[in-house]
């Protein structure tokens, strides 16, 4: 029933634009009757399109997750049967145990689910759709046919993606880093069969996906800024947007091509990464291919896309920060700059994944200083969130908590990256446990807190409602707790040599002594999982049950989308497009809480 | 069974949880909304600062829980400094570490919402911000500096007298070669792989440097003391010889060998004296290569000059294994002893072409 309001409402926001359209503001922007399809499938309203975004990535991410928690499961208790795994999933759970190849197909598959269709997609497609034309003071997208194009390679790419698990011989199982020859040779393992031929086409998909959404997000926010809003009065959310599109525009092209090669070497029988193999007892003719090829074409996206990741992140962080602190950013055009500097170095850093593949030393120490130098801008974004709460007036809503926790993780995460980026210490931690520790505290849980922050924080914009604050600071002091719980120790199995993707540690006696501690990982996953879906609960409920919000502004936030109305319609403002006369952070100036960004500079007023 | 009352408790868990998050919702809407917010925003503080103090706690608590159960000292000269890198780093990246999960903490609880405080209106800050940018500069390339000072002896090249031993992985095994009593490997061609007829590696028995050269599987033997250089090459997929006891590691990658050396410190006989019985240097393979992966170990016996050369001799030659019975057992008939003699010829144009390289 409160569904039907909220169309309802909808429709009364789209009605009276309507009528102000015919007072003679008519810029082209034309509204017909929308049907259901129109208006909540093939969407082109960017707000629309944003939510789209970001169910299709909460349901990724609870697939995502499901699966880590299968195979935490089997590390955390090997020796014991779980008969419903066979229930589930038939022959790949044979009594109740994780076939091998199963179990590679699951990393595999929560890999490339969760840093690309979540982290990607639902990240980054779900803000810059929702913010970017709301902060920036536009209608919509540059191109809104474009935008939900770029939906719908998604969802196709979503789609394939998801056909793949249902495949006999199983979904790709290389790895989410899809490294030939495993990947390429069909003998070397089930999940190299169709599995892998369906990663490359989804993944080809999700890349135009991906290029059509970061195309438009870079021209909307270069040419379709309302009057006044000059580039350094964005705000925070946008600049990391922008650089976000930036990196993804000129790094997805490179993976495609190294996923069309894969392609080709697969089916063409083309020897771009195979050379010199005996597989199965066949002597294959393929010579003069370098399997280290591919890894430099992928980890020229694959860097990149760990920033791709984490920018949004630190851009909403920023914004939430600023806003629940009631005090400006701390050195705005500082935090700019480091976002820059960090989109530039991330182009110049791939092959720091990299370092005993048998790659020249000397490239490899070119490498180490240009990695070690991405510390600097990271650096200072972190001191700069440190001043910002710096005598603040905090209020701790869930936004602001998921982004204290985001600073937390980010630090913890961020100082483990200068241990692997030393090429020294990385020869002994390479492709440990170590690693896993690293990058999921860095990029996968920090990142995860980002979009959760965005998500408390902008839910009163998407829906008109608030959510759950109770269940809110549930789902953060587990999660916070559970993060740390589960990934600080695995730094120590990391640095006992225990390596990456094992399914079973009985046979080394190296390895074999982290059982207990394994067991604590498997449970507390467990529990984050519930918690994680008791925030999936809250999300659905507080669409349709949640607390209405009743005023425009309900964070006395400066920037431009909360002069909206509460649900705004297609095309955002019903009258103009309000102008900007100042930066989205002036808030306890000369004795005021907050000035919006729409409030033209007094004559007397401090400058900053 | 029991799994469905597994999932009976998660739903009622979950039942309960949201009635009491939605009763608190109305509990707030009759206490006054903003009392309510006053109130979480305390409580949220405060959990934030007990979240430092265990966090801490527990950051001490995990080290001395597991602090024993990684690696004893490295047992190589490189993996001695890569563990004085590693305390270098530790060292910088832990202070810091301490300092800023102390602030921001102690920041969030120290400046919560209260009555009658005003956030102070700080945009920016040039000389704090001249500040941290130079210091963590400085900080790196000190870093940067020890890294690459190690980074280089441990990469650059291995001493004349090392011992060469070529190391070939392959889904789910090891094999290494050895030289021989020539000092030299001879030439192989993938292309000559036949395990049927004991030529696992692909040797091309025409080139004489091969008649000596001694094939094992599964386990390698080196002497202590002496640099030893690994050649490192794959038949398939992907590998990686990792050697976690001499912190070593690097790729196997089919068509483009690798190299690595090291001098190994202790014997595996002192080892076990120290760490029990059932310690090995074990070799584990760090690259995903398959549905085996995890299964993929070898190990290495670090024994003296003696002892090896003893264990060296008795293995036999592979070629003098692949020559000394024309059919394995399990190849029975004919076309398998007329190739023995043909094929060299046949694949002739190929390995010459190989050996010009």
């Amino acid at each position: 029933m409160d569904n039907e309001q909220i169309i309802h409402v909808h429709e009364g926001a789209a009605g009276t634009h309507e009528v102000i359209h015919t007072n003679g503001h008519g810029d082209g922007h034309h509204h017909h009757k929308q049907s259901f399809i129109t208006k909540y499938i093939f969407s082109q309203d960017h707000k629309v399109i944003g939510k789209q975004f970001l169910i299709t990535g909460i349901t990724w991410a609870m697939i995502g997750a499901f699966f880590s928690v299968i195979f935490r499961l089997q590390l955390g208790f090997p020796d014991t049967s779980f008969p419903f795994l066979e229930t589930i999933f038939g022959h790949w759970a044979r009594g109740g145990k994780l076939d091998p190849e199963f179990y590679y197909a699951l990393i595999t598959m929560h890999g490339t689910i969760l840093v690309f269709f979540v982290l990607t997609a639902g990240l980054s497609g779900t803000f810059a759709n929702l913010l970017i034309p709301l902060q920036v003071g536009a209608r919509d997208m540059a191109s809104p046919f474009m935008n939900m194009l770029s939906y719908w390679f998604f969802f196709l790419a979503s789609v394939i993606m998801m056909s793949s698990l249902f495949l006999q011989t199983g979904p790709a199982s290389g790895g989410w880093t899809m490294y030939p020859p495993l990947s390429a040779l069909r003998d070397a393992q089930p999940g190299s069969k169709m599995g892998a031929d369906l990663w490359i086409v989804a993944m080809a998909m999700f890349i135009v996906s991906s290029l059509l959404g970061g195309l438009n997000y870079i021209a909307t926010i270069l040419n379709m800024r309302t009057k006044g809003m000059t580039m350094t009065r964005l705000p925070l959310t946008v600049w990391g947007l922008f650089f976000t599109a930036i990196l993804g525009v000129l790094s997805f092209p490179v993976l495609l091509s190294g996923a069309i090669l894969l392609l080709f070497d697969r089916n063409l029988g083309t020897s771009f990464y195979l050379s010199d193999i005996y597989v199965k007892g066949h002597i294959l003719p393929n010579e003069g291919g370098s399997p280290i090829l591919y890894q430099h074409l992928f980890w020229f996206l694959g860097h990149p896309e760990v920033y791709i990741i984490i920018l949004p992140a630190m851009g909403m962080v920023s914004e939430i920060m600023s806003v629940n602190s009631r005090k400006p950013i701390f050195g705005y055009m500082a935090m700019v700059g480091s976002l820059f500097a960090i989109c530039i170095l991330a182009f110049l850093v791939w092959a720091h994944h990299m370092f005993v593949t048998g790659m020249n030393p000397f490239l490899g120490s070119v490498f180490v200083l240009l990695t070690l130098l991405i510390a600097i801008p990271s650096a200072i974004k972190v001191f700069n969130w440190l001043t910002t709460i710096w005598r603040g007036n905090i209020r701790f809503t869930p936004a602001m908590l998921f982004a204290i926790g985001f600073v937390s993780l980010f630090i913890s995460g961020g100082l483990t990256g200068i241990w692997l980026g030393n090429s020294t210490i990385d020869i002994h931690v390479h492709d440990t446990y170590f690693v896993i520790a690293h990058f999921h505290i860095v990029m996968g849980v920090s990142a995860f807190f980002g979009m959760f922050a965005g998500v408390y924080h902008w839910f009163p914009k998407m829906f008109g409602r608030y959510m759950n604050n109770t269940l809110g600071y549930i789902h953060f002091w587990v999660t916070m707790c559970g993060a740390y719980l589960i990934f600080w120790p695995m730094h120590y199995m990391g640095l006992a040599g225990v390596p990456r993707r094992y399914l079973d540690f009985t046979p080394w006696t190296s390895f074999n002594k982290f059982g207990d501690l394994n067991k604590m990982i498997s449970v507390v996953t467990i529990i984050v999982f519930a918690v994680s879906l008791l925030f999936v609960f809250n999300f659905f409920y507080s669409i349709f049950k949640g607390r209405k919000v009743r005023t425009q502004n309900p964070w006395g936030a400066n920037t431009l989308e909360w002069t909206t109305p509460i649900n705004p319609g297609h095309g955002n403002w019903p009258g103009d497009i309000p102008e900007v006369h100042r930066w989205p952070y002036d808030y306890g100036k000369d004795g005021r809480d907050h000035i919006m960004q729409t409030e033209p500079v007094n004559p007397g007023e401090t400058t900053h | 069974m029991s799994t469905t009352w597994i999932i009976v408790a998660a739903l009622l868990g979950f039942l309960v949880v949201f009635q009491i998050a939605k009763a608190s919702e109305y509990v707030s809407i009759l206490k006054g909304e903003e009392k309510t917010r006053k109130d979480n925003n305390r409580i949220n503080a405060f959990l934030l600062l007990v979240f430092l103090v265990v966090g801490l706690f527990g950051v001490w608590y995990c080290n001395e829980r597991l602090k024993g159960k990684i690696l004893p000292p490295s047992a190589s000269d490189h993996g001695e400094k890569i563990d004085t890198m590693i305390w270098i780093t530790l060292a910088i990246t832990f202070v810091v570490f301490v300092i800023t999960q102390i602030l921001l903490f102690w920041f969030s609880y120290r400046y919560q919402e209260r009555e009658g405080q005003k956030a102070y209106y700080f945009p920016h800050n040039n000389k704090l911000e001249v500040i941290w940018t130079v210091i963590p500069a400085i900080t790196l390339t000190v870093l940067v500096g020890f890294g690459l000072f190690y980074w280089f002896q441990i990469t650059g090249e291995a001493p004349k007298n090392a011992q060469v031993i070529e190391v070939t992985g392959s889904q789910f095994k090891w094999e290494f070669r050895y030289p021989g009593a020539d000092g030299k490997l001879g030439k192989k061609y993938y292309k000559q792989i036949n395990e049927d007829k004991s030529n696992p590696l692909g040797q091309i028995w025409e080139d004489p440097d091969n008649r000596d050269d001694k094939v094992v599987s599964g386990e390698v033997h080196v002497v202590v003391g002496k640099p030893v250089k690994f050649i490192i090459g794959s038949k398939d997929v992907i590998h990686d010889f990792g050697l976690a006891h001499f912190r070593m590691k690097m790729d196997a990658v089919p068509g483009i060998p690798t190299t690595m050396w090291f001098t190994p410190k202790y014997t595996t006989r002192e080892m076990k004296a120290k760490y029990g019985d059932d310690f090995n240097y074990e070799i584990s393979c760090d690259q995903m290569c398959g549905p085996g992966h995890y299964g993929m170990r070898g190990v290495i016996v670090v024994e003296s000059e003696a002892e090896f050369k003893v264990w060296l001799a008795q293995k036999q030659s592979q070629y003098d294994i692949a020559h000394a019975s024309p059919t394995p057992a399990n190849q029975s008939g004919s076309p398998a002893d007329s190739t023995s003699n043909s094929k060299p010829q046949t694949t002739n144009n190929k390995p010459t072409a190989f050996l010009n390289k």
